[in-house]
């Protein structure tokens, strides 16, 4: 059961670029990542596209399709009609190198500023000692995939270029939260970080991140609202935020 | 170590002049959810100036409790008026700030109405009209950080809600609006105990929860209502507008049959 498929396709360099049309075989079972790859075989050999494992588990293949942040991988032809246009384009936060391509640096910039685990002093691995309930909460956040959908949706810095450097975005919203929660990490600083060097407060809680996840992790409930909670508790107790300013402002 | 392109290279996205490149409905969720809110803002408004909000013994959710000497004997809350007679504006007033600021501040309620009202953004993946954006990290949207405080009150409007389903239902013979206070009064309840910062009262903020069993518990059933607080959200708000609605048509005759 195979049939004709109409796509668009974002073709460019550097950001210079165009929706390409192409007109191309589509066979059951098969997903977008499998269509770009005939297109590569038959009809555009230099298009660029990067995949790895085909299984929805290295988040390399994260791509805009329909308008919607997707893993090519995983995205079944099944759930389009098959009279419907498919459009595919590249994640639109960041930088282009070509075609689908993009350049991720971003995230791994983001991802060096938040310090490691950091346990007590003393306690070497393999003395430390966990109930299953004390670390289950991290364990959700280990799922993550990397393929930073969820940076790529949050209109943050999807709409506003500027506030790249104020803000890491949920990727590392989650990372912060899984140490922080961590019964043995004893990072100092981590709530005062979050919401300053990165920016939890940008964040309005419109649960994109949490819609695009490939893992289902529950961003926004189980990171960034805990996090916005705790963030509470030592900087913005009203009643100690007030007394602060008054105070300041009385100087 | 992850290799990361150094700047100077190619620092521009892909060019794509549309707003969005979605298909589907997308706005469909907002708008559904802008007229939802604002007809809830236009009912409150109507209800909170109407004056025949109590009938024996039912009182409208709006109203109550009912703290002064306007209200009708049996309307007033443990028989109690702390605001004497010197009051004469409506008595919902009186309480409104603390549902209103309650829901105002609900880490729910910000996204429905930031994504409806100030399409920030509409849907995702769609272009928000603004061309700045500090989200909630300066005045006034910081101040959304007392919702724990709303949380507090919350709990005293809820017990008082429950409070009158209670005298309704003590009340002989039961009628059909003891029932829908009933089942306000519960939603109200779910809705409430189902908070983040109540989430985070309870066990959220620690990080070893077995050391804490009890408050353990009590988190993974804040968390069990926690996963529903849209849900309750809605429900609570349309059973809120129902059951005063109801109450107020009991009480001006409009609903009169027996066991009204
Ligand atoms: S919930 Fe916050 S972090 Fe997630 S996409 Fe929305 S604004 Fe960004
Ligand atoms: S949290 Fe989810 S969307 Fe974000 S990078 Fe990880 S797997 Fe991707
Ligand atoms: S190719 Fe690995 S996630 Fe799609
Ligand atoms: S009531 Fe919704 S988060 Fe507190």
């Amino acid at each position: 059961m195979s049939y004709k498929a109409k796509f668009k396709v974002w073709r460019g360099e550097g950001g210079e670029g165009k929706l390409e049309d192409f007109t191309i075989e589509v066979n059951e079972g098969e997903v977008v990542l499998d269509i770009i790859h005939r297109l590569q075989a038959t009809q555009a050999p230099d298009l660029a596209v990067r995949w790895n494992c085909k299984a929805g588990k290295c988040g390399s293949c994260s791509m805009e399709i329909n308008g919607k942040p997707r893993l090519g991988c995983m995205t079944r032809m099944s759930t389009f009609s098959e009279d419907e246009t498919i459009t595919v384009t590249p994640m639109r936060t960041f930088p282009v190198i070509k075609d689908l391509v993009t350049d991720v640096s971003y995230n791994y910039e983001k991802a060096r500023e938040v310090p490691s685990f950091t346990p007590p002093e003393g306690v070497r691995p393999g003395e430390y000692r966990m109930q299953q309930v004390d670390v289950q909460r991290g364990q959700e956040f280990r799922k993550c995939i990397e393929c930073f959908m969820c940076n790529n949706v949050c209109h943050v810095i999807r709409d506003h270029e500027e506030n790249k450097p104020a803000f890491s975005g949920p990727r590392f919203f989650i990372r912060i939260a899984e140490l922080d929660m961590h019964p043995y990490d004893v990072a100092p600083d981590r709530k005062e970080t979050a919401q300053g060097e990165h920016g939890l407060g940008y964040c309005n809680i419109t649960k994109c991140c949490t819609e695009v996840c490939p893992e289902h992790i529950k961003i926004t409930d189980n990171a960034i609202i805990p996090m916005k909670e705790r963030v509470v508790d030592t900087k913005y107790d009203p009643l100690v935020w007030l007394g602060n300013k008054i105070f300041k402002r009385s100087k | 170590m992850t290799q990361t392109t150094p700047d100077p290279v190619r620092r521009q996205r892909a060019q794509v002049k549309v707003r969005t490149l979605r298909t589907d409905r997308w706005w469909l969720a907002p708008l559904l959810t802008f007229l939802g809110l604002s007809s809830f803002l236009v009912y409150g408004v109507w209800a909170i100036l109407d004056t025949s909000y109590f009938v024996d013994p039912y009182i409208a959710p709006f109203s109550s409790p009912c703290l002064a000497t306007s209200c009708p004997e049996g309307a007033r809350f443990l028989g109690w008026a702390p605001f004497g007679d010197w009051y004469t504006l409506p008595p919902g007033l009186l309480i409104l700030g603390l549902p209103g600021g309650f829901r105002l501040t609900c880490y729910y309620y910000r996204k429905s109405y930031y994504r409806s009202f100030w399409l920030s953004p509409a849907a995702c993946a769609v272009q928000e009209p603004h061309g700045k954006y500090t989200g909630e990290t300066r005045f006034p949207l910081i101040v959304q950080n007392v919702h724990r405080y709303f949380f507090y009150f919350a709990i005293l409007i809820g017990g008082v809600l429950t409070y009158d389903a209670i005298l309704a239902l003590i009340h002989k013979p039961i009628g059909l609006g003891t029932w829908i206070l009933v089942l306000n009064a519960v939603l109200i309840l779910g809705y409430t105990f189902g908070c983040h910062s109540c989430r985070h009262i309870t066990a959220g903020r620690l990080n070893h929860f077995s050391r804490h069993p009890v408050r353990y518990r009590a988190w993974t059933f804040v968390s069990k209502l926690n996963a529903r607080h849209q849900q309750l959200a809605w429900a609570s708000m349309f059973s809120v507008m129902g059951a005063d609605l109801y109450v107020r048509l009991v009480a001006k005759g409009i609903i009169a049959f027996p066991f009204a």
